[in-house]
């Protein structure tokens, strides 16, 4: 008894530990954002303010990095989910020698640190780019090869997210369709689409967030432009200040009303479900009777 | 450029080669109900499949690739001079790693680097492991559902703070005028502050750190879908708990412990903010070097070197784990 006892409390213990390393550091953050010395400090707490965030709403760099993350991601999801749904549907239908060949090329990305990427993308893009003064005065730029480079890893997160949906498509379903007249281009935008389109939607969120967050790859490819993630770099080489700390409050902010939306809809959707199983349940027992 | 212009034919002779090959099989074994690409796509979809595919493959992934490795087989030109008489093939670049071209003794400096930064991606690896797989354990087959739920929430929510401001927030709890410093100067366990990051505790600590959930999930799915049946099997003959580890849970969840254990070493490895924001001032990391290459040195071709050797060394360590767990690629990324 007294052992059993011993290891829950252990076991408490060890999860009490694992959370304060995983927020500890963020909560400790999270207090300088308000506190009001320039060095960002938790304790002694001198005063409240809200100062670092009026700050940080006129830190013109970070609101040009962002704006610029934003039109990347865009970008990054605009061409990284097409290419990761292409990608999907031609993993299954290319001859089978070379599909060994195609699935590890289409997955290096992830396998590759994202340094590299950035490089090979800069270096190779400035080459291709150079051919001519006017290609390379147009998309020479840093948003250009940012996108580039980030969907080159963010198609394959697609690529994997589909394909993970597409292995439960029934091909029966497309079959039907073709039997009763459906053209090919049908069949893909009435059926295979819909059927995918979760799959599709949590690949354009995961891939905007990751292009968002990126600082390996987008460090090298942003050349001389800036995102929010480079401006953040930049200001923390240069030393603390407590607006770095304001900013990840709102980032915190956001990522807790988002994660406590997703629960909400994800239990109603739960319920709903519950409820049709009942009901099911219910018409069962009657047909039975 | 002659050696640049044979990056781009060479993954078309690749392609070519597997399209002879597929029309050569087709035609040994005629098989009239076999579908051509374009009769089961239609025109249109397949051509634009066709061109999405060609775009990310070559003109994102393999071209540049191959383009890079290209680049570090060549010295380092002015730009005018590119595709010139003195733009010759040479292995200077690998040769300077082993042996620094400025005064011809070994480059202990940077070979020093290489092997600190993977020795200390492993260390990170193994402390991510050991120290995320009970709580793992615990949700995926112990925990009540609403518990799990809770802790799962809480597992994510930090999951989405970038990693320049983890590390920044590593960073301030570190520091001398920080929070553990002054935890540890008030109880008197010390009467000066400890430098943490000059003694690099701040580098491992923000690497563990800004990965541990890319360990976390892997390893928590892959338990899973454990049944817990098999452990209460186990249980019931009498099986001691480390015992249930070794020989039912942890062979049952190899491909997910070799998917989080390759992600955060290729991570660590790779990784650029934590060496930058929390390394001490003598401590090297390879990444901060082929940057380093990059923004101060301005040698592309010496950085395309470093960084393809880096590659190869993260190509031969996932390979390794692969073969040691005995996994597939295929199972490992998910």
């Amino acid at each position: 008894m007294t052992s059993k006892f011993v290891m829950k409390g252990m076991l408490g213990f060890y999860i009490l530990i694992f959370f304060l390393y995983l927020f500890g550091p963020l909560l400790v953050m999270g207090v300088t954002a308000f506190n009001t010395p320039n060095y960002p400090q938790a304790y002694p707490f001198e005063s409240f303010t809200l100062d670092w965030f009026v700050k940080l709403w006129n830190h013109r760099a970070m609101m040009e990095g962002l704006q610029n993350s934003i039109w990347i991601g865009i970008g990054v999801v605009a061409i990284s989910v097409p290419v990761g749904l292409a990608a999907s549907i031609m993993m299954n239908q290319i001859y089978h020698r070379a599909r060994g060949l195609f699935y590890l090329v289409t997955v290096s990305p992830l396998l590759t640190p994202g340094v590299i990427i950035g490089i090979s993308t800069v270096i190779f893009w400035k080459d291709v780019l150079g051919v001519t003064d006017v290609t390379k005065a147009i998309f020479y730029k840093g948003i250009v090869l940012s996108i580039l480079g980030q969907s080159s890893f963010v198609a394959a997160y697609c690529l994997l997210i589909i394909m993970a949906r597409l292995t439960r498509f029934d091909r029966a379903q497309e079959e039907a369709a073709l039997d009763l007249g459906a053209s090919y281009p049908q069949v893909f935008w009435h059926i295979l689409i819909p059927f995918l389109k979760p799959a599709l939607l949590s690949a354009s969120v995961i891939g905007f967030l990751s292009s968002f967050e990126n600082y390996n790859t987008t460090t090298f490819a942003i050349l001389a432009d800036k995102t929010l993630v480079t401006v953040l770099a930049g200001e923390v080489r240069q030393g603390t200040t407590p607006v770095l700390s304001a900013l990840a409050v709102i980032i915190i902010g956001i990522s807790l009303l988002g994660a406590i939306i997703y629960e909400i809809l994800k239990r109603r959707e739960e319920n709903r479900a519950a409820h049709i199983k009942e009901n099911a349940r219910l018409a069962e027992r009657v047909e039975a009777v | 450029m002659s050696s640049r212009l044979l990056v781009f034919i060479v993954p078309f002779v690749v392609i070519g080669l597997f399209w002879a090959m597929a029309r050569y099989e087709a035609k040994l074994a005629h098989d009239p109900t076999h579908k051509g690409y374009f009769e089961r796509n239609g025109m249109t979809l397949g051509l634009i499949f066709i061109f999405l595919v060609a775009l990310w493959t070559l003109f994102l992934v393999v071209l540049p690739y191959l383009y890079m490795v290209v680049e570090s087989f060549h010295p380092r030109l002015p730009l005018p001079k590119r595709g010139g008489p003195d733009d010759y093939l040479t292995i200077d670049q690998y040769k300077s790693f082993f042996v620094s071209p400025s005064d011809n003794q070994w480059n202990t400096n940077h070979m020093g680097a290489f092997v600190f930064t993977l020795a200390a991606s492993v260390a990170v690896t193994i402390f991510n492991f050991a120290f995320c797989y009970p709580l793992a354990y615990f949700m995926a087959q112990v925990g009540s559902v609403q518990k799990v739920r809770l802790l799962m929430l809480g597992l994510i929510v930090p999951y989405w703070v970038n990693e320049i401001l983890r590390a920044f927030s590593m960073r301030l709890l570190l520091t001398s005028k920080g929070l553990i410093n002054q935890l540890l100067m008030w109880t008197g366990l010390t009467d000066a502050p400890i430098d943490f990051l000059y003694n690099n505790t701040g580098l491992y600590l923000g690497l563990s750190y800004g990965y541990l959930l890319i360990m976390m999930f892997p390893l928590y799915n892959a338990i899973e879908s454990l049944d817990k049946n098999q452990i209460e099997a186990a249980r019931d003959l009498g099986a001691p708990w480390w015992k249930i580890h070794r020989d039912v849970v942890i062979p049952y969840a190899k491909p997910g412990i070799a998917s989080g254990c390759t992600m955060v070493f290729m991570l660590a490895a790779g990784s650029l903010a934590a060496p930058q924001f929390l390394g001490g001032p003598n401590t090297l990391w390879f990444t901060s070097v082929v940057y380093d290459f990059f923004f101060q040195a301005f040698n592309w071709p010496r950085g395309s070197a470093y960084a393809f050797i880096l590659l190869a060394a993260c190509i031969v360590f996932v390979m390794g784990m692969l073969r040691l767990f005995k996994v597939k690629l295929g199972e490992a990324i998910r």
